[in-house]
């Protein structure tokens, strides 16, 4: 294969990649946006649906397609019920405070990590693609799941930015975010907006994990890489800047896939990691973001 | 601390390790190899609990000083074959100055920016160590022969891995590092440290360079892990990848927390109790991160201030 297409193949892999990872990390950028909460268990949000997912759609029988339709609803409707316990349980009785919710969220980490190595067992387990159309390029031909995942994401995007935008929930939301104590003085009930964006933040990382689940299989720790990832998009992005996430999202993706297809891909992260961190340091507000008032 | 007579304090810390000595003479083999392994790694809480507990700052990257440490004393042993003396002084310096760098880098940043920066460096040392896998064996890891872990000191020669030449060597280092501490805290410098913490734009105001002392105070922490990892190497002939992963920068928080922040015996309590819990524990169950999971969750919901803190607050006021 020549240069060219090679490059087209590696922009590809690298956009699947900016697909799932605009999710996972515009969940991290919810929940620290309204709640200024690092929550250090989101890659573990991302396993659990993963995981479930494999659980739902090995449960029912038929074509693929009706398993895989299934776990995309059910799993994440688990993982938001236990985001949701764990924000009342946990979270709420600390008052938000930003490093008791570090260390809280640390421990959710290895309780989620390691319930699911006792439950699931260290196997890394498959599940089957809805459908297995390729599409036919002049050079190779693409999965057409692959294509399909990245344009659900950019419609869960669109969606997200409407609800945000446009909706009364989102208007409560930004209030919310801008200044948690005049909201609450202005009768929005603050606690509850907080476990639900608790919640939809966990479930924007699982619905990531099943769409991503029939590619890279479910293993109990798939949650590591995309919880760095995101952290280096919500980063780069801005913290609570949904198009700086997109971008950053995009941006990371693609040239992670494009490294690590030409070099290697410890290298890719060393650099990736190193340049973020570079950018916290000398650029705090990230790329995209607005200095915090 | 206020109405501390210094003797009381200083005769307190004097009989801890004394009877620390003491416990070399009665513990069964098992729990004495455990109990060195715990007080190597209590240094590494204390050199933690300097920078988290009496200035404030939660890093998430210590494991990388603690690593530094480790592999600036293993690799001078394994590949330039150098005494354990030197490779011990090697390995404190490469913490100690790489807690210089990241420390006039990170402390651009406060609050959670801090704890994300920290995490990212560590995370960029864990994935140097296993790129170059050809020098640091990579997750593997490399084993220090007992041939090179011997010194000479004059006549004498000291085995580091007998069990009561290491159950010393380690209680040296840590008496040294528990009353460096003690003295630390208990100075001028250790007081402005608890001010920054306490409020950094008032003690900014009241002349003090808060950056520099910051800095020293991230460089000394630095300096005392990666002499904890140095002693580790040393001690238990092993270096590996793991110990540079997040997982060993985050076990020195929950031990600090456990024992109590801004306690000096604290790291000690927290090492100790933690080792003997997952010790105990794993005859029963492999799943002992679910036991970490679960102690960080309930000790920052119910003991935010540890073993020793909550102790320090009833009873006795006048702990350092």
């Amino acid at each position: 294969m020549h240069f060219g297409p090679h490059l087209l193949l590696a922009a590809l892999e690298g956009l699947v990649t900016s697909a799932v990872l605009a999710l996972t990390a515009l969940g991290l950028s919810l929940v620290f946006g309204v709640m200024r909460v690092v929550n250090v268990a989101h890659g573990e949000f991302f396993m659990l649906g993963a995981v479930l997912a494999w659980a739902v759609s090995t449960a029912i029988s038929g074509h693929p397609a009706v398993g895989f339709v299934a776990a995309l609803v059910i799993a994440p409707l688990l993982v938001g019920l236990v985001a949701l316990v764990a924000e009342r349980l946990v979270l709420r009785r600390l008052n938000y405070n930003p490093e008791g919710t570090i260390v809280a969220t640390i421990g959710m980490l290895y309780i989620i990590q390691q319930l699911a190595l006792t439950f699931y067992g260290p196997e890394a387990r498959p599940v089957e693609p809805p459908f297995s159309y390729r599409i036919l390029l002049p050079w190779f031909g693409y999965s057409g799941y692959k294509l399909s995942v990245v344009a659900a994401s950019a419609i869960l995007l669109v969606i997200t930015w409407l609800v945000l935008t446009r909706t009364r929930i989102g208007l409560i939301m930004r209030a919310t975010q801008y200044d948690r104590e005049t909201a609450q003085a202005f009768g929005i009930p603050v606690e509850r907006v907080y476990a639900g964006v608790f919640a939809v933040g966990a479930m924007l990382a699982a619905i990531a994990a099943v769409l991503i689940v029939p590619i890279s299989q479910a293993h109990y720790l798939m949650g590591q890489d995309p919880l760095l990832l995101s952290f280096i998009v919500v980063i780069i992005g801005g913290l609570g800047s949904l198009r700086g996430t997109v971008v950053a999202a995009i941006l990371i993706g693609l040239s992670d896939g494009i490294i690590s297809m030409f070099f290697s891909p410890t290298l890719a992260k060393i650099i990736a990691t190193l340049v973020v961190a570079m950018v916290l340091v000398f650029r705090p507000q990230g790329l995209f973001g607005t200095t915090p008032r | 601390m206020r109405n501390a007579s210094p003797a009381k304090t200083y005769a307190l810390h004097i009989s801890v390790i004394a009877l620390l000595f003491a416990l070399n003479f009665v513990l069964p083999d098992y729990h004495q190899g455990l109990f060195a392994r715990i007080m190597a790694l209590a240094v590494f809480a204390m050199g933690y609990n300097l920078l988290f507990g009496y200035v404030g700052l939660l890093s998430l990257g210590h494991a990388m000083f603690f690593s530094a440490g480790l592999y600036g004393a293993g690799l001078t042993v394994y590949h330039l074959g150098w005494g354990v003396p030197e490779a011990f002084v090697a390995g404190v310096a490469c913490g100690a100055l790489l807690a210089l760098v990241i420390g006039l880098l990170a402390l651009r940043t406060s609050g959670v920016a801090f704890m994300i920066v920290t995490m990212m460096f560590a995370q960029v040392f864990y994935l140097l160590i296993l790129y170059f896998a050809a020098w640091t064996g990579g997750d593997q890891g490399l084993v220090i022969q007992q041939a090179s872990r011997v010194i000479a000191i004059g006549g004498a020669s000291f085995d580091l891995t007998d069990p009561t030449v290491r159950y010393m060597s380690a209680l040296a280092l840590f008496s040294i590092i528990l009353l460096v501490t003690l003295a630390v805290v208990c100075s001028r410098f250790g007081r402005v440290l608890v001010a920054i913490r306490e409020n950094e734009e008032r003690t900014k105001m009241l002349g003090y360079d808060t950056v520099a002392n910051k800095l020293t105070a991230v460089v000394a922490s630095g300096a005392i892990c990666a002499a904890s990892g140095a002693a580790y190497a040393l001690l238990f002939g092993y270096v590996g990848s793991s110990f540079a992963s997040v997982q060993y920068s985050i076990l020195p928080l929950l031990w600090v927390l456990l024992g109590g922040a801004a306690t000096t015996l604290g790291p000690l309590i927290g090492t100790l109790f933690m080792y003997y819990v997952t010790d105990i524990t794993s005859g029963f169950t492999s799943a002992y991160l679910l036991i970490v999971g679960v102690a960080l969750i309930l000790l920052v919901l119910f003991f935010p201030k540890g073993i020793l803190g909550s102790i320090r607050e009833r009873w006795l006021r006048w702990l350092p």
